[in-house]
């Protein structure tokens, strides 16, 4: 048996409206191992929900539209299945948490009856079965009194705790993939860390992979082996985490990086940031996307769109300037991003 | 040291809950803010921090009278606002203004900029249409976008863009002191950048006093002089934001502090991860509102309400801990400046 659980090839995704057709994804790619967490990171518009949704064919059409690519999860091809076998993986082996808890569970069923819900549909369970287990799902993201809590509605709930529930329904069928949308967005930082301290303990009691998607890189250091970063719908940075972070290559990843607020920056020194702002995916772009914000840009880059190539092992970037041969220096964007907000 | 611009006393806010009984008074209420004192001096950044419900944006709006307190005064500038006459305090609101948290719902998507930026000054009868334009255009080039820019809608602008309109209508009277509610909480970790850096020059620029209101304990940490920490209505803690950083002394504080998410794959952080999230403000926890959460509590929390007392250069702290011999706080390390610096 491989190790490989998914593996995503060249993904595009459109959406239409009117006359206007947006690209959203475009041409994403990677693979996934089991028991391995990968990470999303990229600015709103980066196309880093679409990609996820798109998984799980979640994309609503019309305006949307997967145009593109194969998504292989362990050896089928989820974009070939019919709807009835594509019902079956979600929800069982593939499920998902969104970002926020007070809009994804229903408000006029009991918390117990969305997970039993959940249970039902996918394992041959009675009821009283279904609700015992539904029972234990509570008690394992640490839900007090689960019993109790059980008959109760979402409004009784605090965002913590809804966002619990929405875990134990998603684990509820020991899927083999969870994929968690922005899932601490919308929690205050002490309860951002007991959640991903439970998604933690949870993945090593259940064997899920996970994909999480984030725009805080605080979040990926905390609980993933891979990255990618995405900008305008592509990927631009591929790595280990503790490649990005060492040793990050792509001029976009350094202006995240560099624009966090962390323990480090002193507060008189200016923050650095990425001036400009992402383009316009409805319009047609040549070249690289970040160009137009690119310290390094030059006349290739508005030109030719680069490959993503390995420029380190394990590490893939797509720069014309990145590559075995020659490197950029990071340093020196820095003082242009300098000259940039000045001027 | 310079005077205080602004002295808020005894502050407090309860929101009265509807009796389940008509024409009765429902003696329960929603102690929102209970009892809060703080100096703001000129030209400093007094920066608000805690979970949501702590009572930080209600808070805000208590201390320019958008909405009355319970009780406890708020003096500007030796004058105070809680019972001025709607005339005169219309004459003080110019002096202090706000900027909102979400830069989406807080401008009137059905005016343009231009009318939006100029409508603190029609309210005001300062100018007449040509000198209003002049200054529109001035304000719009401060905050870094283009005069040209006036004829347009709100819709047409990105988040980023818009909250730096937002600023530009808070600057429109000349105020002494802005109010900043989560200013940059729904922005994108670039964009959040350029704008704390625009909110940084302009304070210089104008010698601007602000309350900067934000649960990004990073971003508080950067931008601000001294850091007030609220919990379940009240402060807990207030000092400079190197006392609060490196030498805080409320277990609540440091839990706080401890989880932030990480900086890098490799550092490994020692939390305190607070069990359960704040409780009701209707009927909060008796004696210390923390104890039932706090890893160090002892009887007398349970009975006592700790008072707000002084630790040392104005650096206040309400914990009973402070009283003992042996503080087991003190075994806990807290990261010194050293240790920061050469992360």
């Amino acid at each position: 048996m491989s190790d490989m659980l998914l593996k995503v090839e060249n993904l595009e995704v459109q959406f239409r409206s009117g006359s206007t057709l947006t690209k959203a994804v475009n041409g994403v790619s990677f693979s996934l191992n089991r028991k391995e967490n990968i990470g999303i990171v990229g600015e709103s518009g980066s196309g880093k929900s679409v990609t996820a949704t798109s998984l799980l064919r979640l994309i609503p059409d019309p305006p949307g539209k997967i145009t593109g690519g194969k998504i292989i999860f362990e050896d089928k091809d989820l974009l070939k299945l019919s709807d009835k076998a594509m019902r079956k993986i979600r929800g069982n082996e593939i499920s998902m948490i969104f970002q926020d808890p007070s809009t994804s569970l229903n408000p006029v069923y009991t918390v117990g009856n969305q997970i039993v819900e959940s249970i039902e549909t996918h394992q041959h369970l009675n009821r009283k079965e279904a609700k015992e287990k539904a029972v234990h799902m509570l008690e394992l993201v640490g839900i007090p009194e689960a019993r109790k809590r059980f008959s109760m509605y979402p409004h009784e709930f605090s965002g913590g705790m809804r966002q619990r529930v929405m875990i134990a329904i998603a684990l509820a069928c020991n899927p083999k993939l969870l994929i968690a949308d922005e899932p601490t967005t919308a929690l205050d930082v002490t309860v951002q860390a007991q959640i991903l301290n439970l998604m933690k303990d949870l993945q090593h009691s259940i064997d899920t992979s996970i994909i999480m998607i984030t725009h805080d890189l605080g979040v990926i250091w905390e609980s993933c082996d891979k990255v990618l970063v995405m900008y305008a719908g592509n990927v631009v940075e591929s790595g280990t985490v503790q490649e990005i972070h060492d040793n990050p290559l792509h001029p976009y990843t350094w202006g995240l990086l560099d624009s966090q607020i962390t323990e480090s920056v002193s507060s008189e020194e200016e923050l650095s940031t990425i001036p400009g702002s992402p383009p316009d995916l409805s319009l047609d772009i040549s070249g690289c996307p970040f160009a137009a914000r690119c310290p390094f840009a030059e006349e290739i880059c508005l030109e030719k769109t680069p490959e993503m190539i390995e420029a380190a092992e394990g590490h893939f970037t797509a720069c014309h300037f990145q590559t075995k041969e020659h490197r950029l220096d990071r340093k020196e964007a820095k003082v242009d991003d300098r000259s940039n907000i000045k001027s | 040291m310079t005077e205080a611009i602004l002295k808020v006393r005894n502050l407090t806010k309860h929101f009265h809950l509807d009796s389940p009984i008509p024409f009765k008074k429902s003696d329960q209420s929603v102690k929102a803010v209970d009892g809060v004192s703080f100096d703001v001096f000129q030209g400093e950044t007094l920066g608000v921090v805690g979970e949501s419900g702590c009572g930080k944006s209600t808070m805000a709006r208590l201390v320019n009278q958008l909405i009355t307190p319970t009780k406890g005064t708020v003096e500007l500038n030796g004058e105070n606002l809680v019972d001025m006459n709607k005339e005169r305090l219309r004459v003080f609101r110019k002096t202090i203004q706000m900027v909102f948290q979400d830069p989406f719902a807080s401008l009137d998507p059905r005016k343009t900029v231009g009318e939006l930026i100029a409508e603190p000054l029609v309210i005001h009868k300062i100018g007449n249409k040509a000198s209003r334009r002049e200054r529109v255009k001035e304000l719009l080039e401060v905050v870094g976008l283009r005069g040209s820019h006036s004829g347009r809608y709100p819709h047409e602008f990105s988040g980023g863009q818009r909250q730096r309109i937002n600023i530009a209508r808070a600057l429109a009277l000349n105020p002494d002191v802005i109010i900043c509610d989560e200013p940059v909480s729904a922005l994108d970790v670039s964009v959040q950048a350029q704008v704390i850096n625009l909110l940084k020059k302009l304070q210089k620029d104008f010698n601007l006093t602000y309350i900067f209101i934000s649960h990004d304990l990073n971003v508080v940490r950067y931008m601000c002089d001294r850091i007030a920490v609220m919990y379940l209505g009240k402060i807990v803690e207030m000092g400079t934001y190197k006392e609060i950083y490196e030498d805080s002394k409320h277990p609540y504080t440091r839990a706080l502090l401890s989880s932030i998410p990480k900086e890098s794959p490799n550092e490994v952080k020692e939390r305190i991860i607070l069990s359960g999230s704040v409780p009701s403000p209707i009927n909060p926890p008796s004696g210390c509102h923390f104890h039932e959460r706090c890893p160090f509590a002892m009887e007398i929390c349970k009975i006592k309400p700790p008072e707000l007392m002084d630790v040392g250069n104005g650096h206040q702290s309400s914990c009973h801990l402070l009283e003992l011999e042996n503080n087991p706080m003190k075994a806990i390390p807290t990261k010194k400046k050293e240790e920061l610096k050469c992360h």
